[in-house]
């Protein structure tokens, strides 16, 4: 047989049948995430055509996006305080009791955002055909799996049929070598590969990231590099397993064991791509050349090294729009701009790792005077770990907030907003105009940065505290 | 979902390259659990002051918009989530295609499904539309092509079993649950 990659050994493994000239694959899913957001609908068109879910063993549902993040809505018995978000998560309660889909609920010990609790279950593993209605499925790729991104249709599509018309992306491989630097993080990488390849530089493509730096980044940071391939376009971001993504998942509460282990982990052993496999494109990236990053603009190619300054596009309308929106000037550098808010968080960043980069940052110290910091776990099981570690005494100490896990102030829809026209500097995924609430101003950053940036109150390369 | 033949309407422009969900639909308009409604939500951020009130300069707030029913933005048009608020909305507020040179894969699978055109051409094209705003053009579904009004017809991919879908007015949930046999054949092997 031709070398085959890795993305077409999972993809041929799950073909039902595959695409013809007038039809696309029918693609075997194993694990169908749903959240309260995108699964409403879905679960309406299930109920008209009086259908069941096909599988509920491959459904697992939590809720994230639209969930407060103040114990006191959580655990406290407060109303939620977005009344159109507590009819969602009481939409999603009553449609999985009712076809019978497993759900961790607003008050599960094992909640969290849906990215961050399937790999943290053990439930994301390699060679499995993983989809959400989330773009940043992508997620889960990074242990080896086909993960992407589907709409509202496809989810009930796959509740219906486990299953989704799919025509065969085309495969990128980014090539990454080189030791990353003092105070240069995965975030940074995947930030500066975005802004190598442009937001639209993966369309119709699923990447696969490989190369000695991709080896060498433990599992926490793989998974942020795949979850913001969506960031580039692509539809889903894949990394070889290895010995790094066995031993993360050995052990977890939904990973195989004993007899089982070991058969997983043979079938594994196969996937990685072949040698003289064929991508359809090849990117080299050398990460030695790469600086902590930030983003100055609306989306997140617009990104340069923090010690940079902003890019002059004379002519180019849609640039001047974004730093009109951003208050900022080509060629000032963007150092020391002051910030108002910093949020570590979401699906990209809000693992145990960097909430232990951040608390590294500020322990003993306190944030600037007028900053609002949130830290915001993944996952309640990541604020259990970090509270058991004491990380949460180092950010409130600090100054800083510590909440339930969720979405929270990735997206302004469950009451954590930035205030119109305020920076916030956030480790989160996308600086679209009005992405942390209407007029605010987003710049994307590691954890390290965000620390750094909360002590100053300035924009702040964490090499200088660190 | 609608059958889509033929569409005649002028065009309406949004220049802007990489426009997002989060403009298309911005995220604390997702609480609803229903498809309805969207429309007027629609680039609610850059339709509306912060007080609610229309900002007159903004392209949906004019009267030339008004039932044009084809959308023709700059490159990358839909990028960012995979919500499907985005097509609702358009369809909602009356768009029935999208024309670029480009469209976010996500947003280009979730528009066909709903019935709502995904059209890319060429930057010739793309050009020329976004220079003549409002000028009156004709997609034809069937054969694939964008109709010019100098007559010029420009042809536009589309994937076979979506077009299918559309011109039918099908979705494709019916043809998925027909595979049942071979989804069960595939269960037992797996
Ligand atoms: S944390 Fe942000 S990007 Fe991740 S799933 Fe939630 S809203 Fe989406």
């Amino acid at each position: 047989m031709a070398p085959r990659t890795l993305f077409e050994k999972v993809w041929s493994a799950h073909e039902v049948s595959a695409e013809t000239a007038d039809t696309p694959a029918v693609l075997y899913i194993d694990l169908h995430l749903i959240h309260e957001v995108t699964s409403p609908q879905a679960f309406q068109v299930l109920r008209e055509r009086g259908l069941p879910v096909r599988r509920t063993d491959r459904t697992l549902g939590t809720m994230d996006h639209s969930t407060p993040t103040l114990t006191s809505q959580v655990f406290g018995g407060a109303p939620i305080a977005v009344d159109s978000a507590a009819r969602q998560v009481a939409a999603l309660e009553r449609n999985c009791t009712e076809f019978g889909v497993e759900l961790l609920a607003l008050r599960h010990a094992q909640r969290g955002i849906v990215h961050v609790i399937g790999p943290e279950l053990g439930l994301s593993q390699p060679g499995k055909t993983i989809v959400c209605g989330d773009s940043h499925t992508s997620t889960h790729g990074a242990l080896g799996a086909l993960a992407f991104g589907i709409g509202t249709t496809e989810v009930g599509h796959v509740l219906a049929t486990q299953c989704l018309l799919q025509r065969k992306p085309r495969t990128l491989a980014i090539n990454v070598e080189g030791a990353l630097g003092r105070g240069v993080t995965a975030k940074d990488l995947i930030l500066g590969i975005i802004g190598q390849i442009g937001v639209a530089g993966g369309t119709g493509q699923v990447i696969e990231y490989r190369g000695s730096t991709i080896r060498g980044l433990a599992m926490e940071g793989r998974l942020t590099v795949c979850n913001m391939s969506i960031e580039a376009g692509a539809r889903a971001g894949m990394i070889a397993p290895d010995e790094t993504t066995y031993r993360y998942l050995q052990g977890r509460p939904r990973a195989p064991r004993g007899a089982d282990w070991e058969a997983a982990l043979e079938r594994w052993r196969a996937l990685p791509s072949d040698p003289g496999a064929h991508f359809d494109r090849e990117v080299h990236v050398n990460a030695t050349r790469i600086e902590p990053m930030i983003t100055y603009g609306t989306n997140p190619g617009m990104v340069i090294p923090i010690s940079a300054a902003i890019p002059q596009r004379p002519g180019d309308a849609a640039f001047a729009r974004a730093l009109d929106y951003m208050g900022f000037t080509a060629g000032e550098p963007i150092k020391d701009r002051k910030v108002n808010v910093v949020f570590v968080g979401s699906c990209t960043n809000a693992r145990l790792s960097d909430l232990r980069a951040a608390a590294g940052v500020l322990r003993g110290k306190r944030i600037a005077r007028g900053i609002t910091m949130l830290v915001v776990p993944g996952s309640q099981d990541v604020k259990r770990q970090a509270e058991t570690e004491g990380l949460d005494r180092i950010f409130t100490e600090a100054g800083a907030q510590w909440r339930e896990s969720g979405c929270s102030m990735c997206l302004g829809m469950n009451g954590d907003l930035v205030p119109r026209g305020e920076y916030s500097v956030s480790t989160s995924n996308r600086n679209f105009e009005g992405r942390q609430g209407a007029g605010a101003r987003t710049l994307l950053a590691s954890p390290l940065t965000a620390a750094a940036c909360a002590l100053t109150g300035r924009v702040t390369d964490p090499r200088e505290v660190l | 979902m609608e059958a889509l033949t033929t569409l005649t309407s002028r065009t309406l422009i949004m220049p802007a390259a990489n426009i997002d969900t989060d403009q298309i639909i911005p995220a604390r308009f997702l609480t609803t659990t229903t498809r309805a409604g969207l429309g007027s939500r629609l680039f609610a951020d850059w339709r509306y002051a912060a007080d609610g009130s229309p900002r007159p300069e903004f392209i949906l707030n004019r009267p030339e918009a008004a039932g044009a029913r084809i959308l023709v933005a700059g490159r990358n048009f839909g990028c960012g989530s995979s919500r499907e608020h985005a097509p609702w909305a358009l369809l909602d507020y009356g768009i029935r295609a999208v024309v670029s040179t480009e469209l976010a894969d996500i947003f280009c699978t979730n528009a066909l499904k709903n019935g709502l055109l995904p059209v890319i051409v060429d930057e010739a094209t793309s050009a020329w539309l976004l220079a003549h705003p409002g000028v009156e053009v004709t997609l034809d579904v069937a054969a694939m092509t964008l109709a010019l009004p100098d007559r010029r017809t420009v042809r536009f991919p589309l994937e076979p079993f979506a077009r299918h879908c559309l011109l039918q007015g099908i979705d494709e949930l019916g043809f998925l649950l027909e595979q049942r046999p071979a989804i069960e054949a595939f269960e037992r092997r797996a």
